[in-house]
């Protein structure tokens, strides 16, 4: 177990470990200029110094990440659930849908800002970039359903909510997980979009540090919203991993993905 | 193996108990949207309790005509009727259906999968476990009821979709070239297995294949399709004994059955 774990994490940090060092080395030989570019131990010091700013910022972004993430799960899959019970119902709302895909948040978040209220933006902003795929892989899962089985189901005199969750849904599953890992990166994104415009939170401490040139603080920033995606995704998929280890040897060997 | 053994009616005196329905299609013809006729003008009626098998060439319309017996599909002329089933109880399902794949569910393991008809019929926990139970052993799955279909071999898949099928008693089992993907050993093991189910319970069996072996080896009776748009070239009841064994394959009467069948599969599949 100790040794898969290594084998997971390990070559990951390779090239991360090898960028750091080679930033450090350009920043201390003065081929990059430190207020360009922070050397990393510089990162690594802000981060260590002023933890207490930075952990109440990331918890803030967190929060609002992971409940705009939620939402978005609950509402996609109940979307997907409407839309894929007629085809006509697909036709005429699928189309709204990929609204949410091609938003600009960053022009919609001030207006949210004026809708709901500071609180609420930056989930909201969450919300609308991360909803699009769950509702999407979603659908595509829940239109995937083995014909064969659902023969079965009917031959047996299933109704539609038996099929649709004795059925359909887990059918759906890898296919939802997919939307879910997509969407996990996209709900940081959101809310970090919806930060710049409220002034809290990682997003916010961004714009401020820029304004006052910490360049080191603003990659502090950085870092901390990456690794909040990262944890984010890992979830998704332990979770998936989990929930899907009977279906193909893929999942339960675990091999592949990160 | 002696001529005598063997009957002019599809049912010989040594043959299974009768718990099958009869199956009657008049005048049936399905044209699907796009005007591609699958099937035309077939009159077919299935003795209680008889092992028919419908052989064809690809897409002559066998699985429709499966589909428009199970009530999956309607017929777009004629008529499709069934007797009605000697039971009413709710762990007893009139028809059950059998795929070219095992079809199961993956995230279930084999006990749940086959008590999977019962559940979608409101049957309560410990008593669908049981009857599962049950259909797993009668089909030599006894070890793996536990066992995830990802776990599980190809002939063990088909087992399990054979035992989910026949866990509700049914009085018309259809088979849709369910061992087609299989391997000969594999087959001919389920085959066999299948055989024996028949006679112990009697149902009526349609079972489609592309097989001549399979066909003369398991069935009472061949029905041989043209190509499409699929009409009846053969309705021959087989003289063969009921009892089948693997010697059966080398048999003279059986090596003229298959020739009549091939004749027949050849003269509706010309064009």
């Amino acid at each position: 177990m100790s040794r898969r774990l290594l084998h997971a994490v390990l070559p990951p940090l390779v090239p991360l470990v090898a960028l750091a060092l080679a930033a450090e080395l350009a920043v201390r030989a003065g081929w990059v200029r430190a207020f360009l570019v922070p050397a990393p131990s510089t990162v690594a010091r802000t981060l260590y110094r002023e933890a207490e700013s930075f952990r109440a910022l990331a918890l803030d972004t967190t929060a609002a990440s992971l409940t705009g993430f939620g939402l978005a799960v609950a509402a996609g899959i109940a979307i997907a659930v409407a839309l894929s019970s007629a085809v006509w119902i697909q036709r005429a709302f699928y189309p709204y849908a990929v609204f949410f895909q091609t938003v600009p948040i960053i022009a919609i978040a001030p207006l949210l800002v004026i809708w709901l209220d500071f609180d609420r933006t930056v989930p909201a902003s969450a919300f609308i970039v991360s909803v699009f795929p769950v509702i999407a892989n979603t659908l595509a899962g829940l239109l995937s359903t083995d014909p064969a089985l659902r023969d079965l189901f009917r031959l047996y005199g299933a109704g539609r909510m038996a099929t649709l969750w004795k059925l359909r849904l887990p059918y759906a599953l890898p296919s939802i997980f997919t939307g879910l890992r997509v969407a996990a990166g996209l709900a940081v994104v959101g809310a970090i979009v919806g930060e710049f415009i409220t002034g809290s939170g990682i997003g916010g401490d961004i714009i401020v540090a820029r304004q006052q040139q910490r360049v080191d603080r603003v990659f502090a920033d950085l870092l901390l919203s990456a690794l909040l995606g990262i944890v984010l995704f890992s979830l998704i998929n332990l979770a998936s991993r989990l929930t899907l280890r009977h279906w193909h040897a893929s999942e339960r060997a675990g091999a592949e993905e990160l | 193996m002696v001529e005598s053994e063997t009957t002019s009616t599809a049912r010989g005196p040594a043959g299974p108990a009768s718990g099958g329905i009869a199956v009657d299609l008049h005048g049936v013809s399905r044209v699907f949207d796009g005007g591609v006729v699958a099937v035309e003008s077939i009159d077919l009626h299935v003795e209680p309790g008889q092992f028919l098998a419908l052989l064809g060439p690809s897409g002559c319309g066998k699985s429709t005509i499966l589909r428009l017996i199970a009530g999956l599909d309607r017929p777009s002329r004629g008529e499709v009727s069934r007797s009605p089933s000697s039971s009413s109880a709710a762990e007893h399902a009139p028809i059950a259906y059998v795929f070219q794949d095992a079809h199961l569910l993956p995230w279930r393991d084999v006990a749940d999968n086959v008590a999977l008809p019962l559940e979608l019929r409101g049957i309560g926990r410990a008593r669908r476990r049981q009857a599962a139970a049950r259909a797993i052993e009668r089909v030599g799955l006894g070890d793996a009821a536990g066992r995830y279909p990802a776990q599980l071999s190809g002939g063990m898949k088909m087992r399990a979709s054979l035992a989910r099928a026949l866990v509700t008693s049914p009085d018309l089992l259809l088979l849709d070239e369910p061992f087609a993907a299989l391997d000969e050993i594999t087959r001919h093991e389920l085959d066999d297995e299948l055989q024996r189910l028949w006679r112990e319970r009697g149902m009526t069996v349609v079972f489609v294949t592309h097989s001549l072996v399979e066909a003369a080896f398991l069935a009472q009776r061949a029905v041989v399709l043209s190509r499409r748009p699929g009409r009846i070239v053969l309705d021959r009841v087989l003289a063969l004994p009921v009892e089948r064994s693997a010697a059966l394959r080398t048999d003279p009467g059986f090596a003229r059955e298959m020739r009549a069948l091939h004749e027949a599969l050849e003269r509706g599949t010309a064009p």
